[in-house]
């Protein structure tokens, strides 16, 4: 186990500059997602911790001991790629043992530690198999089997529940996440899925065109988004944002008003404001303003309702059924306490 | 020869096409099973048996006359010449026992082996520094190791010769077997780059943080994922040394260290007299070898020009 640190890391492919100096610290043991839309740099620097990308510029260091200039098989890490990448010519327990043969380990040693890793996986029965045997979930235990079997200080893992369907992508889910509280090691973890990133990490990285828009733990980040882009990014549905300005004390947004957070922060009056609200702080309210509803999609457990309020498509999800047909109104009010206030410009939030 | 019925075949494939189509949409559905029934003999196997007529018959000429007497291979007009009426091994015994063909046979076998071995070693090498390593200008070596193959041999054996001379080396195996892999290798080279792209890349970022240097990975890791393209490669090495033609007739001269296509050639035709039936014998003979290679190998040929490494 090791920490990573991560210093004003620059990557450039050519001319082309993807990471523009990313910093990240990861604690030992932690559990860190980097998560982004497509093209934001996070496997690149995944790549890099890895050493399986030069780093333009920038340190990075695991375990107190810079490795820029380190091979990859010297980093004592195990990476887990998105497709698995299984020796296919090679049995499950030939895959597992691949890197203690390259250590020419001696036989009980490679026995004990693949049987360690199988049983752990549960991959006892398909030792003697070829990857080609196997489905999509034991491929992906026996990649992560690859990993533990080395011991390594570090986890990398390259979206490896994409190849997966919806259904094994939330079983794996949660074995990965008891894998690292059973075997405690510092673990980085790249996905574009961020229910992935919410449910499992200890700290999330949100990137976004070669930079970190926000690290922290996931509620932080949900709670407390400090801009636009990870305020839209994290949460499924998504942030609602209703873009107007203060007027005497209140958010106007042409017709439609809103109540201002108890503590609306650096926003001052006229000051052209993305009003931000999450669906589920969203309540029913008599008194509150009427949306123009537009599509209802009860799940059972609570119903989400798309309306329309002052122009935007806004996303309500309820706990009461709601019996209003489209067309209709629903008259709903955010609560203050959970509102989110952006500068509608340069999109930092305000409050 | 083998280009000469493919515009029959596809002028019959359009003709078809077109008057089958017509007729479809007149008819029916009621007529589909017989159209298509004619429709495949007419598209494929008519053509496809044309094809296999094509590249059958001068095997099966080189067969026929194999085991004619001379009588009735001299004598067309009283005899059938595309059947035997009284075979004879007579051409078979006068080959392997008045002639050296055995030691041909050898000789043949040691140079294709041995240029098909030393051509694939310095492929591998030099296919997976371009495609794997990626050093600076690896395209353009590529380019280069192309452009050597494009020199026509029968240019190239004339600066050939003076370094196998100053070498020592004419009128020896290895004289062939140190200048066809100058055609050899960049073949060789292009088909096995063309073979380690299909193997997915994340196997030898694995093997490298699994603790595997680059031999190891080529060792472990690629080669056996390889070993479709591997053969393929050596299939066609093999067979271009055996037929090999030009350089075993430029650089050996004794006829018991000749090649079998220049020996059958040299040795069969005495003046302008053509031991028809030895010569077909002894291209019989030295084609055999090949066709059982490809009998055993077909498979991975096959998948290695068409597939790739499926995980």
């Amino acid at each position: 186990m090791a920490t990573v640190s991560v210093r004003s890391v620059r990557k450039a492919f050519g001319s082309v500059e993807v990471l523009h100096g990313v910093d990240v610290e990861v604690e030992d043991g932690e559990f860190v997602i980097l998560v982004g839309p497509s093209g934001c740099g996070k496997s690149t620097l995944l790549r890099m911790i890895a050493g399986l990308e030069n780093i333009t510029r920038g340190e990075i260091a695991i375990g107190g001991r810079v490795v820029n200039n380190v091979a990859p098989k010297e980093r004592d890490i195990a990476m887990v790629f998105q497709n698995y990448a299984l020796y296919p010519h090679m049995t499950v327990l030939d895959n597992m043992a691949f890197s203690l043969t390259l250590l020419n380990a001696p036989k009980s040693v490679i026995e004990e530690k693949v049987g360690r890793a199988a049983a752990i996986l549960g991959l006892e029965p398909y030792l003697a198999r070829y990857p080609r045997q196997l489905s999509g979930g034991q491929r992906q235990r026996v990649a992560m089997g690859r990993a533990i079997v080395r011991d390594p200080q570090v986890f990398l893992f390259d979206e490896p529940l994409s190849n997966l369907d919806a259904k094994l992508r939330v079983q794996m889910r949660a074995e990965i996440k008891e894998l690292h509280q059973r075997l405690k090691t510092t673990t980085i973890y790249v996905t574009h899925d961020q229910i992935e990133a919410m449910t499992m990490a200890d700290k999330i990285v949100v990137m976004n065109g070669g930079n970190v828009e926000q690290m922290g733990a996931p509620l932080e980040l949900y709670d407390r988004p400090r801009n636009l882009f990870v305020a839209g990014f994290i949460g499924s549905p998504a942030m609602n944002f209703v873009k107007g300005k203060i007027e005497g004390g209140i958010f106007r947004a042409g017709e439609v008003s809103l109540p201002l957070p108890t503590d609306p922060g650096t926003a001052r009056e006229g000051q052209p404001i993305v009003y931000g609200i999450r669906p589920e702080h969203l309540r029913l309210d008599p008194n509150g303003v009427a949306a123009t509803v537009h599509v209802t999609e009860p799940t059972g457990s609570e119903t989400q309702v798309i309306m329309h309020l002052a122009g935007s498509q806004v996303v309500g999800a309820f706990r009461e059924r709601i019996a209003e047909k489209p067309g209709q109104h629903l008259h709903i009010a955010p609560d203050p306490a959970l509102v989110h206030l952006f500068d509608e410009q340069t999109g930092t939030r305000l409050n | 020869m083998t280009d000469a019925p493919k515009p029959l075949s596809t002028i019959n494939a359009r003709v078809d096409s077109e008057v089958q189509g017509g007729v479809t949409e007149a008819e029916g559905p009621q007529m589909m099973s017989w159209d298509s029934h004619t429709r495949r003999w007419v598209v494929v196997y008519i053509p496809l048996l044309l094809f296999l007529f094509v590249l059958l018959f001068p095997f099966y000429w080189m067969g026929v006359t194999t085991f004619k007497p001379d009588s009735e291979l001299l004598d067309f007009k009283n005899n059938n010449p595309f059947w035997v009426t009284s075979p004879t091994l007579a051409n078979i015994k006068k080959l392997l026992f008045d002639t050296d063909y055995g030691h041909w046979l050898v000789t043949t076998m040691f140079v294709a082996v041995g240029s098909t071995f030393l051509s694939i070693l310095a492929s591998v090498l030099a296919a997976y520094a371009i495609q794997r390593l990626r050093f600076k200008g690896s395209e353009y070596v590529g380019l280069a190791i192309y452009a050597a193959y494009l020199v026509p041999p029968s240019i190239l054996f004339i600066p050939l010769a003076q370094v196998v001379f100053q070498l020592g080396l004419y009128d020896t195996s290895f004289a062939l077997i140190l200048t066809y892999p100058t055609f050899l290798v960049p073949f060789c080279t292009w088909l096995l780059i063309g073979y380690f792209k299909s193997i997915p890349y994340e196997l030898e970022e694995c093997a490298l943080i699994d603790g595997a240097s680059r031999l190891q990975i080529l060792r472990r890791i690629t080669l056996p994922l390889a070993v479709p393209g591997l053969i393929s490669a050596g299939i066609f090495a093999f067979t271009l040394s055996w037929n090999e033609f030009i350089y075993a007739l430029a650089f050996i001269s004794s006829t018991e260290n000749k090649t079998v296509p220049v020996a059958i050639l040299t040795e069969l035709v005495s003046g302008d007299v053509y031991h028809w039936g030895a010569l077909m014998a002894g291209a019989l003979l030295g084609s055999l070898p090949v066709a059982i290679f490809y009998m055993f190998f077909v498979e991975y040929y096959v998948s290695s020009l068409t597939g790739a490494v499926k995980e």
